[in-house]
């Protein structure tokens, strides 16, 4: 029997016979996160920041305790840190405050075709209202961004570079790092989109000198409904919040009113508390099982799993050589919603779709694909498992008559 | 495994390959219903010609899964001859028995009941259908 240290902290995966390969999709709960969440409904329960009552200051200093560990967790500053509903709403957020106050007609905004939808519709509504121009950077033939393809499409013009920092089909990791000191050279703005990075990488944001970042709590073992935003702090101060409300002014008169400080004129409303303060379980969960050590395994499980993929006849895969946890393939001659219910009826999850990244589905050619991803609750035993079933689904499609 | 070959039944499988009336036409005669699943690009188009309460002629296009591409063709050759009203009814029936809700067992909906199997994998309802659907979405706009 194999040992994995972290399996046995997820309740779902005791006792169970589901053999999760989703979690790029979102990753599975361990009890700390669970009960932390819970914790607050059952102890406190009530609003932050308004009573002066002890559980109204209880959960006050909770939910500011996660913008302390997602600060420390990202090396950023406490006040740079801005809870969202997830990375989309994030994003949105950038493009649709920052972008629309700065961007002029004429000015180049810069995306790719490995954008998740959230990534790049912003900026498609951006550049459509104010007459800018949407530039794609040309994927190599792997279907990757390389430094030198950023190369040709940055000019003067330029103003927004929005990428993915690892991308969630292909499973690329973006050269950010020089991306970004070029387009500061333009003095162009850098939004990353680190939903798939965050569960993965460690990130330093002063080190990546990135001016925007975008988080997903729920794909990095935290609740559902609370995401990150990142951003410098001089950007913030200048950035109109967009949704507003209770608790993000600091005074309200009858024809003006005046916001609160960065990050709070963000925070409008009641903010999902509970989820919020069962990140900060998620992050130190993180932090103790050690980025670097999660990610060796992960991509001991990824390549232990392809090199037996890579074997089977009849199937396609689409990123041999992916830096990080994911395989996307499909069985040749059959829709991937076809090959998705044989593997859920053998409880394999994986997604099968086109994983809200329509651009790189077009870019390679086909309808959809089935996409297998790792974290550190698998085992080679799963793998095992995903290698049979995809054997077992080639015998059955061609059985009943799909051809190759 | 039963439940799956229940699913992959011949029937579905021949529709799937040899499609019948398969390819849309260009007469204005024709109602013209499209339907899209965006969560998995299922990509439907239905053509139905009507004359005098008669559906004299159903057509389809499109990509998608097996079940989806199949069904379209299924759902032509039933309603093609049919009486808009027994069309409608049958469509009716055919949409309660993929997604187990309560359906009349003794309507008989010829080839079409071997999507019967659809029921027992919820997540692939939608795959069955959406031909249908727009079946009926022609119905209500020429019929
Ligand atoms: C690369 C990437 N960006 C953005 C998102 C959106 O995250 P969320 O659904 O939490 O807003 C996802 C997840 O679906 C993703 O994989």
């Amino acid at each position: 029997m194999e040992l994995n240290r972290w399996r046995q902290d997820f309740p779902q995966l005791k006792d169970n016979d589901l053999i999760y390969l989703d979690s790029a999709a979102s990753a599975l709960k361990p009890q700390t996160v669970i009960d932390t969440t819970m914790n607050y409904y059952r102890d406190l329960s009530v609003n932050i920041h308004r009573g002066i009552y002890d559980e109204a200051y209880e959960a006050t200093r909770l939910f500011e305790a996660t913008r302390e560990a997602v600060a420390s967790f990202i090396h950023a500053e406490v006040d740079e840190i801005i809870f969202t509903r997830g990375a989309t709403a994030a994003m949105n957020l950038v493009a649709l405050s920052f972008g629309m106050t700065n961007i002029q007609k004429d000015d180049e905004i810069i995306v790719s075709e490995l954008e998740h939808h959230s990534s790049v519709l912003p900026w498609q509504k951006v550049a459509t209202l104010k007459q800018a121009k949407l530039v794609y950077i040309p994927l190599d033939e792997n279907g990757r961004i390389t430094v030198e393809n950023f190369k040709k499409v940055l000019t003067n013009r330029t103003k927004i570079v929005a990428l993915t920092y690892i991308s969630n089909v292909m499973g690329y990791v973006t050269p950010i790092e020089a991306i970004i000191q070029l387009a500061h050279e333009k003095k162009a703005c850098v939004i990353v989109d680190a939903a798939q990075a965050a569960p993965h990488l460690k990130i330093d944001v002063k080190r990546l000198d990135v001016d925007f970042l975008a988080i997903a709590g729920h794909k990095m073992l935290g609740p559902t409904g609370v995401g990150v935003l990142y951003g410098k702090k001089a950007l913030l101060d200048a950035m109109e919040p967009l949704e507003l409300g209770g608790e993000m002014n600091e005074e309200v008169n009858l024809y003006h009113a005046i916001w609160k400080d960065a990050p709070y004129k963000f925070e409008s409303g009641t903010m999902p508390i509970a989820s919020v303060i069962g990140l900060k379980a998620a992050i130190e969960y993180l932090e103790k099982a050690d980025l670097v050590s999660v990610e060796n395994h992960v991509k001991k499980l990824r390549n232990y799993a392809f090199q037996q993929m890579k074997k089977i006849e009849g199937i396609k895969i689409y990123n041999p050589d992916a830096d990080s946890s994911i395989i996307a393939f499909n069985i040749t001659g059959v829709h991937p919603h076809d090959a998705a219910s044989f593997f859920a009826e053998h409880r394999v999850a994986l997604r099968a779709g086109h994983h809200c990244a329509q651009l790189i589905i077009k870019w390679l050619g086909i309808e959809a694909c089935l996409r297998a991803s790792f974290y550190l609750y698998n085992t080679y035993a799963d793998c095992d498992q995903l290698v049979q079933t995809t054997k077992a689904a080639v015998k059955f499609f061609r059985s009943v008559g799909f051809e190759g | 495994m039963e439940k799956l070959d229940n699913l992959y039944r011949e029937i579905i499988m021949e529709h799937y390959k040899n499609p019948r009336n398969k390819g849309l036409v260009d007469d204005p005669a024709y109602v013209t219903v499209h339907i899209k699943n965006p969560s998995c690009g299922d990509d439907i188009t239905i053509q139905s010609h009507f004359i005098n309460g008669k559906v004299i002629d159903c057509r389809h296009d499109g990509h998608g899964c097996s079940i989806c591409c199949s069904s379209a063709s299924v759902l032509t050759e039933t309603v093609i001859d049919k009486t808009v009203t027994e069309a409608e009814k049958l469509a009716d029936n055919y949409l309660k028995m993929v997604s187990n809700k309560p359906f009349d067992a003794f309507l008989d909906l010829e080839e079409a009941s071997v999507y019967s199997g659809v029921r027992q994998f919820p997540a692939r309802i939608k795959c069955a259908s959406i031909a249908w659907q727009a079946f009926l979405e022609t119905l209500k706009k020429g019929a």
